[in-house]
């Protein structure tokens, strides 16, 4: 390994089975108070729906046995907590533990959402107060906390767009979305009952406003629009663009993904967005947990407040908080109970946290991310001009020619000690490096990452081989995924696994 | 840094965003507080709650016992603090415990496949009707009415605009589908059959006898299963060709309402249409044994408006969690705590039902929830059983009017036999001052 990689240096770990490998009969790890009322007899009490036999092939394991497993399998993974996880347009940022702990509180974790009301002032005010607080931020009228993620929050949306038109009289049939967005954005479209139209970007990254005016008829319902946009661009002419649609009677919903770059520095509601959802996994620092749980609120103006889904939160007379259910316009419900409550916990106690000074973190975000892109601008190419937000995009335009691609520098920056940045997307960009460093990273953070971004380039042009071949130093290699599709082992069992 | 990128102010890397929606006032939000005023406030907002209260609640979340491991094991920064592991070489910790968590799931309701993860019950179950409709191609969907109402809510909101029609099979004396009117219900043109087990009102399905008259006619048959603990102790729907389950019981806190976890679960053959993330064992180049995320050839963020379904951030700390906690448990562990689930369900019915004019609701068999009648409206129990600091149980007649005066009870293994005395002791009472005259 080269000598020059100052942040990183290789360290033994554990190897672990599975825990399945390691189990033997009548193992347990925890212990149930004993029993105090008459055991039945499952067998004569469930008759012929008794599962006599248990869970077969359940592991039998004692206590450190879980507890050194799992603590095993922790080391095998890169978190923010180690370090820089520069994964654009995912905005890893850190999370506070504090969050943490007072999701956990008795009174908070504890609580049942079927119980009355009159227990539950706590929950609904700390969800009246996070309304609120996301209402200021985006600049919108209305919110529903119910969406479970992202995408889930764009169905939202965009059904709300739809019950609206249907009121208006007509549904209207497509969703003119840039070729530059999220997946998630069309693949919802289509869940909403909407045809999808993309719309190609012009040369600087932008949406092509003549094209717009072209594609905006009778028929568009909405343009999905990230703004700023997957290249980390704002839409410079966003309040165009939102004229445009609302002259043909569409709508203009924002994935507020990139909403690190925005909060306290200017509001989705001021130019022009009708409906947005947040991510506050992503600009609220929930944990990302490997995958999620996230949350995805909707905030949207006042006219499609009377189709939010249901249940509603409303503040009676006397200021009794309760969720309303008789909504004559709901488009109904997105997911059962109350939204992914926990994650809401966490987010409020993020942006108390930082009150008015969440302008601060949107600055110190986009500092780094315009550090980075002018320590890196020249070693990789940059195919976009316009100013940068809170992330930059790359292309591997400059090491193609030497084999290596946007992959391979990926990899070989995990043998630096980082976290890849995002690859191969947004779409538009060829061999795209995408990098969110977000407000948590020092300067001295940053220029580690710049120092072996700069060093992987010179080993491309002087070593391609030991880009290409990357990682070098972790536990497992470059894993063949192509046989790992045509033929899926997707579970352990006794017989079938190595 | 200001000087090393070439510009004066801050405010000069925001010139992109055209000056009239720069904002120059400061937003009006509560804070800046420090970690000790953040703890006082959310300790303020918790004494607002039910705690010290006994509850009889269940109704698709359950309170189980949960080991003080799983916490730790969930907040390890490592797994808290990562992203979905499409970077397989520094992820392996995640994706080893995501090819666990569906081995388990698999063990759990006998099925082949299952994936990692959806975001709740609700939503499992309806991807798993939206997957039925893509194996089937047909259009109509058969619904338990006795499946969760805010199951059938999301699944209605879904339906609406993708052409699905949905109908509702009533439910029969004993608490279970009516077959009958499913018999003539059902049809060539039918996609799914989709019950929950045990259902709503406590009672578990005749799972083989719905997969035959599902499959007779071409229909797949969908399972939801909200307690996930009842498949300790309950035969699994081995002969559903989809189960949706939401995992909320094994080690996660009610939380009130989330973050929980669901999970689809099918046949080997039907893989390719399933939705969520899934990942597989592999190998790199020295022939050792990983994993990785696989088959993403059906995922949004690869096939875009052709996926099969929108859904990206999952559970996936949520399914660590039920990972750990049923390896905790173990096979004995999950065993015993269905085991008294069973008893002590049982054993409060039975004393309920001396209470004069309380009656068991429906004759089939049940796990840790059950159904009775009350002589008197639920809410007016309720609001005195309330006054000695018990939830009790849910009235049924907020989702089904046809169930005046029922009452969804649900015990288990955290429930006490003292707890249990003492709600049959109040029920005693207000049902006997509702007799008096007045």
């Amino acid at each position: 390994m080269s000598q020059t990689i100052r942040n990183a240096s290789r360290h033994v770990s554990r190897n672990e089975g599975l825990i399945f490998e390691k189990s033997s009969p009548g193992k347990r790890a925890f212990d149930l108070p004993p029993l105090d009322v008459p055991a039945v007899e499952p067998a004569t009490t469930l008759g012929r729906n008794h599962r006599a036999e248990g869970v077969t092939g359940f592991p039998e394991v004692s206590e450190i046995e879980v507890l050194r497993h799992f603590t095993r399998l922790s080391t095998w993974n890169y978190a923010i907590d180690i370090g820089m996880y520069p994964l654009g347009s995912c905005t890893m940022k850190y999370n506070p533990r504090v969050n943490e702990l007072v999701a956990r509180l008795d009174g908070i974790a504890t609580e049942h959402p079927l119980q009355p009301q009159s227990l539950s002032q706590g929950c609904l005010k700390i969800m009246r107060l996070l309304e609120q607080c996301l209402l200021e931020i985006t600049g919108m009228d209305a919110l529903s906390l119910q969406p479970a993620a992202g995408a889930q929050g764009e169905l939202t949306g965009l059904l709300l767009i739809r019950a609206y038109l249907e009121s208006q009289g007509n549904a209207r049939r497509k969703v003119l979305i840039p070729d530059s967005a999220h997946g998630t954005n069309p693949a919802t479209a289509v869940i909403a009952g909407y045809e999808v139209e993309n719309i190609k970007s012009n040369s600087e990254g932008q949406v092509d406003i003549e094209k717009l005016r072209e594609l905006v008829t009778e028929d568009v319902a909405a343009l999905m629009i990230t703004n700023p946009s997957t290249l980390g661009i704002f839409e410079q002419r966003i309040a165009e663009i939102a004229a445009i649609l609302h002259a043909k009677g569409a709508l203009l919903y924002m994935d507020g993904a990139n909403m690190n770059a925005l909060a306290g520095v200017a509001r989705p509601g001021d130019f022009g967005v009708d409906v947005m959802h947040l991510n506050l996994h992503k600009t609220f620092s929930t944990p990302h947990g490997g995958g999620g749980p996230g949350a995805g609120p909707v905030a949207m103006k006042t006219f499609l407040e009377p189709f939010r889904p249901i249940p509603v939160l409303v503040e009676k007379a006397g200021g009794e908080l309760t969720l309303e259910h008789d909504r004559p316009y709901s488009i109904g419900r997105v997911k059962a109970f109350s939204g992914n409550f926990g994650v809401l916990v966490r987010a409020l106690a993020y942006t108390l946290a930082y009150g008015p000074g969440i302008r601060q973190a949107t600055e110190d975000a986009v500092l780094n991310a315009n550090y980075i892109r002018k320590n890196l601008e020249g070693v990789f190419a940059l195919p976009y001009s316009l100013p940068s937000m809170h992330e930059v995009v790359f292309s591997d335009s400059i090491q193609k020619p030497n084999g290596v691609g946007t992959m391979d520098i990926a990899k070989r920056l995990i043998d630096y000690g980082f976290h890849p940045y995002t690859t191969a997307f947004p779409l538009i960009v060829s061999g795209a490096l995408m990098i969110e460093p977000t407000e948590s990273e020092s300067k001295e953070e940053c220029d580690l990452f710049i120092e072996a971004m700069r060093a992987i380039a010179g080993e491309a042009s002087s070593e391609p081989g030991l880009v290409a071949h990357a990682p070098h130093a972790t536990r497992i290699g470059r894993l063949d995924e192509v046989t790992a599709a045509r033929k899926p082992r997707l579970r352990w069992s006794k017989e079938g696994s190595s | 840094m200001l000087a090393a990128i070439g510009v004066k102010s801050i405010d000069d890397l925001f010139s992109s965003i055209p000056e009239r929606f720069r904002l120059r006032e400061a937003l009006k939000l509560p804070g800046p507080y420090s970690e000790a005023e953040i703890i006082q406030y959310f300790k303020e907002r918790a004494k607002e709650s039910s705690v010290g209260y006994t509850s009889f609640l269940g109704a698709g979340v359950y309170n189980h016992l949960r080991s003080v491991v799983t916490d730790t094991i969930i907040q390890r920064g490592e797994f808290l603090t990562s992203y979905t592991p499409y970077q397989a070489e520094i992820s392996q910790g995640t994706l080893q415990a995501i090819f666990e968590f569906q081995t388990l799931m698999c063990q759990l309701t006998g099925q082949d496949v299952a994936n990692a993860s959806m975001w709740d019950g609700s939503t499992a179950t309806t991807e798993a009707v939206l997957m039925a409709e893509r194996i089937t191609r047909r259009r109509r969907v058969l619904v338990a009415r006795s499946l969760h109402p805010e199951y059938r809510e999301v699944l209605e909101t879904y339906a609406r605009n993708s052409g699905l029609q949905v109908e509702q099979i009533p439910f029969g004396p004993d608490g279970t589908l009516n077959q009958t009117t499913l018999d003539s219900a059902i049809g060539d043109d039918v996609a799914a059959v989709v019950v929950q087990s045990p259902n709503f009102f406590g009672v578990i399905e005749s799972i083989a006898t719905l997969a035959d008259r599902a499959h007779s006619r071409g229909a797949l048959l969908v399972v939801a299963v909200t307690e996930g603990v009842s498949l300790g102790l309950v035969r699994p729907p081995v002969e559903a060709d989809i189960v949706a389950m939401e995992g909320q019981s094994f080690g996660l806190a009610p939380s009130y309402g989330g973050p929980f976890v669901g999970v689809i679960a099918t046949h080997e053959k039907f893989v390719r249409q399933m939705p969520g993330r899934l990942a597989g064992q592999a190998t790199d180049w020295g022939g050792r044994r990983g994993f990785v995320l696989t088959l993403a050839a059906r995922e949004q963020h690869i096939r875009r408006e052709k996926a099969t379904s929108n859904i990206c951030t999952n559970q996936a700390l949520c399914a660590l969690a039920a990972t750990v906690h049923l390896t905790l448990l173990g096979k004995e562990g999950l065993r015993e705590m269905a085991e008294q689930n069973l008893s002590k369900a049982h054993f409060a019915l039975g004393e309920l039902e001396k209470v004069p004019g309380v009656r068991r609701a429906f004759e089939g068999p049940f796990f840790n929830e059950f159904t009775v009648a009350l002589p008197r409206s639920v809410d007016s129990v309720n609001r005195q059983l309330l006054r000695e600091k018990i939830i009790g149980p849910l009235a049924l007649d907020t989702f089904y009017p046809e169930l005046a005066n029922h009452a969804l009870v649900c015990v288990t293994e955290t429930t006490t036999r003292a707890q249990i005395e003492d709600l049959v002791s109040e029920v005693r009472l207000a049902v006997a001052l509702a007799r008096e005259p007045r």
